[in-house]
């Protein structure tokens, strides 16, 4: 938890947002995994988020479908997953880690083994898609006793009575879905997407993220300028699958891809700077 | 609470959508206002006279209810034991009870002003009954269909086609019902602002367990008069297929507080439940959470769910609705399996007895009560749920057997 905290307050002296970016573990492989997620940091990731992989998971879109089955093909479960976070955590003791999966291969372990493990492992935070607050107060508080930040999603539907409740709920940051729709859908609009920021900034206590839709340094530009997080997903992960035979093609892809995409976050609010 | 003080007090669900520890709501942030808007929109209808008035009309009128009870004399002579009734919901419009729930859905959408429905459906007779109610209220329908069910119930797939609706092919995962309803509910978070999503069993998030029950427990309350008209008492025992679990809870939820009445859910066993090619999570899985409920479900120890097999594709489900967990738990219903073998015997048997043609879904139920009854005195009675026609499976019978047709 501290590292996600530690990570804002750095970018916020800086007037910086975080560029958070998600790749599915064990996708194409376990043996890619660790290597690639230390190569988005040096790319300049803040934030690595890691999909634990799940046989039905009815919020992504196809590229991510597609990378949970690679994965899944290879028999990757929540302890391979938390086997690469410690792996990661041997070379990388600063950048957080947030895992993003559906609540079925968490309730299987169970809520205390599954937030112990967590903890252990060095991951610093969990967005459970499916699991709204309404009914989620005994998996919180179990959170919450192991310092793992709860990262909620709030979307273009929620109304304000639930902006105001999931605000309250979270740590970390908040994740804002800036569609109706599933990951790696349409482009997305920046300027409606500001203007709901707008009204969730001002509930929240925690920095607001915002992801679905982002696929160039020219979208993440335009988000940067108001978000505190940029968050890629698909479109990274399209890059994995494209390149899933070729190691070390797949890692200059994927780290050109991020740093074009840092650069233009990076330098989105430079403008903004000098004109002010 | 005590499993007899929960049978006694049997009102389920609490006001989230919760049958003791199971179903609830457990879906992406996205549809949590949906989810909200149509359970008040549904807590309002299901109160307001016109609208249970227009319902039963729609049901009298447009599908043909009430469904006959009938005897079925060679089938209860050839067990030798219990009366064998059956009741008829494949004589509905569109041949299956699931005509029951889209006419209440279909209206409610009309009532939301939603221009758009969507459904999964994995025989098919879902997706035909929402194409049905869509084309008589002139509404777009798109229906989710895993490739591997559209290859086995083509029939229908013409049906559903010829009613205008889109029928979508579903290449993700196993290629069934579970991955038909993933891609629903991926179009439902896309479309939310004009599409109701008419979910074909009592499964899925809340209020959807409640309001199909509400929309399919015509069927028990029929079945309670019919018997009392024809043997001046209730019946002993009701049998019925489960899948999600909507023609069953239809026909057991209102002989729930009649605790002499006995609750027989049949699951599809397929192989065998020892082979693990199977479809009975209430008889041989794991409580988990999937499709936006908690419930018994066809896991692994990873969390992932397995894939299910089944002679019938609308068994084929790797979950079952939440209150029949519940009631599988305080013992108020009890559940079996019954294989595919056993299933297409039975399939034979009710052909051939009493001239109707099953839906292999049902045909695990009457493999069940032939069973059952023979257990049973001649003065005791049981009612079979005949939840479809089999005319949609008659290609996949004689594919097994070997025919060409």
């Amino acid at each position: 938890m501290a590292r996600i905290d530690t990570t804002f307050a750095e970018l916020k002296s800086k007037n910086q947002p975080a560029l958070i970016t998600f790749i599915t573990a064990g996708d194409p492989n376990l043996e890619t995994t660790v290597p690639l997620m230390h190569a988005l940091v040096s790319a300049g990731a803040d934030i690595v988020e890691l999909g634990v992989p799940f046989s039905d998971p009815m919020a992504d879109g196809p590229v991510i479908q597609q990378a949970s089955e690679r994965a899944l093909s290879q028999g990757v479960g929540t302890n391979d997953v938390l086997n690469l976070v410690r792996e990661f955590r041997k070379d990388n003791d600063t950048t957080p880690i947030v895992l993003m999966g559906y609540l079925n291969p968490i309730e299987i372990m169970g809520y205390e083994s599954f937030s112990a493990a967590l903890a252990e492992a060095g991951a610093d935070g969990i967005i459970v898609v499916d699991m709204p607050p309404e009914e989620g107060a005994e998996l919180s508080d179990i959170l919450r006793q192991h310092n793992i930040s709860q990262v909620f999603l709030l979307a273009p539907t929620s109304t304000a009575d639930r902006i105001q409740l999931i605000c309250k709920q979270a740590s970390g940051f908040i994740y804002y879905v800036s569609l109706r729709g599933v990951t790696g859908a349409s482009h997305v609009d920046a300027a409606e997407v500001e203007s709901r920021l707008d009204v969730i900034k001002s509930a929240s206590k925690v920095p607001v993220g915002v992801g679905f839709g982002i696929d160039s340094p020219a979208a993440a530009a335009d988000i940067a300028r108001f978000a505190d997080a940029v968050i890629v997903g698909s479109a990274l992960v399209r890059i994995v699958a494209d390149n899933a035979t070729d190691l070390d093609q797949l890692i200059d892809k994927a780290t050109a891809f991020i740093e074009s995409l840092s650069n233009a976050v990076k330098h989105a609010r430079d403008v903004e700077s000098i004109a002010t | 609470m005590s499993a007899v003080e929960a049978k006694s007090k049997y009102e389920q669900p609490d006001a989230k959508g919760h049958f003791g520890p199971y179903g609830g709501i457990f879906v992406a942030e996205t549809l949590m206002h949906a989810l909200d808007e149509l359970n008040q929109t549904y807590q309002r209808f299901v109160k307001d006279p016109d609208f249970l008035a227009s319902f039963d009309r729609d049901l009298k009128h447009y599908v043909g209810r009430p469904s006959p009870l009938y005897l079925a004399e060679r089938l209860t002579e050839h067990c030798g034991g219990a009366k064998i009734f059956l009741k008829r919901e494949d004589l509905n419009h569109t041949g299956a009870h699931k005509i029951n729930n889209t006419v209440g859905q279909a209206l409610l959408a009309q009532h939301l002003g939603k221009p758009r429905i969507i459904a999964e459906t994995g025989a098919g007779q879902h997706g035909v009954a929402s194409a049905t109610v869509a084309a008589r209220l002139g509404l777009e329908c798109v229906v989710y269909m895993g490739t591997e069910d559209i290859k086995r119930q083509a029939i229908n797939v013409y049906r559903m086609k010829l009613l205008g609706a889109e029928v979508v092919p579903v290449e993700s995962g196993s290629r069934t019902l579970k991955d038909a309803l993933n891609e629903a509910l991926r179009d439902w978070v896309t479309n939310v602002d004009n599409t109701f999503y008419i979910i074909g069993t009592v499964a899925g998030p809340h209020p959807y367990p409640v309001m199909v029950r509400d929309f399919q427990s015509v069927i028990g309350r029929e079945t309670k008069t019919q018997m009392i008209e024809q043997t001046g008492k209730l019946p002993d025992a009701i049998v019925a297929c489960v899948g999600g679990g909507s023609n069953a809870i239809g026909i057991f939820y209102p002989f729930i507080s009649d605790e002499q009445v006995q609750l027989h859910g049949v699951e599809a066993a397929g192989e065998g439940l020892d082979s693990g090619k199977h479809a009975a999570p209430l008889c041989a899985g794991k409580v988990g959470v999937l499709h936006g409920q908690r419930t018994y479900l066809m896991e692994d120890d990873n969390g992932q769910i397995i894939e299910t097999h089944s002679v019938s594709a609308g068994l084929d489900y790797p979950g079952v609705g939440p209150e029949h967990a519940w009631l599988k738990d305080i013992g108020r219903a009890k559940y079996f399996a019954i294989t595919d073998q056993e299933a297409l015997d039975a399939f034979h048997l009710l052909t051939r007895l009493e001239g109707i043609i099953p839906a292999l879904e049902s045909s695990h139920a009457v493999a069940y009560a032939a069973r059952l009854a023979r257990e049973m005195r001649a003065d005791q009675s049981i009612v079979v749920n005949l939840s479809g026609r089999g005319d949609k499976d008659i290609h996949t019978v004689a594919e097994i057997e070997g025919i060409k047709i």
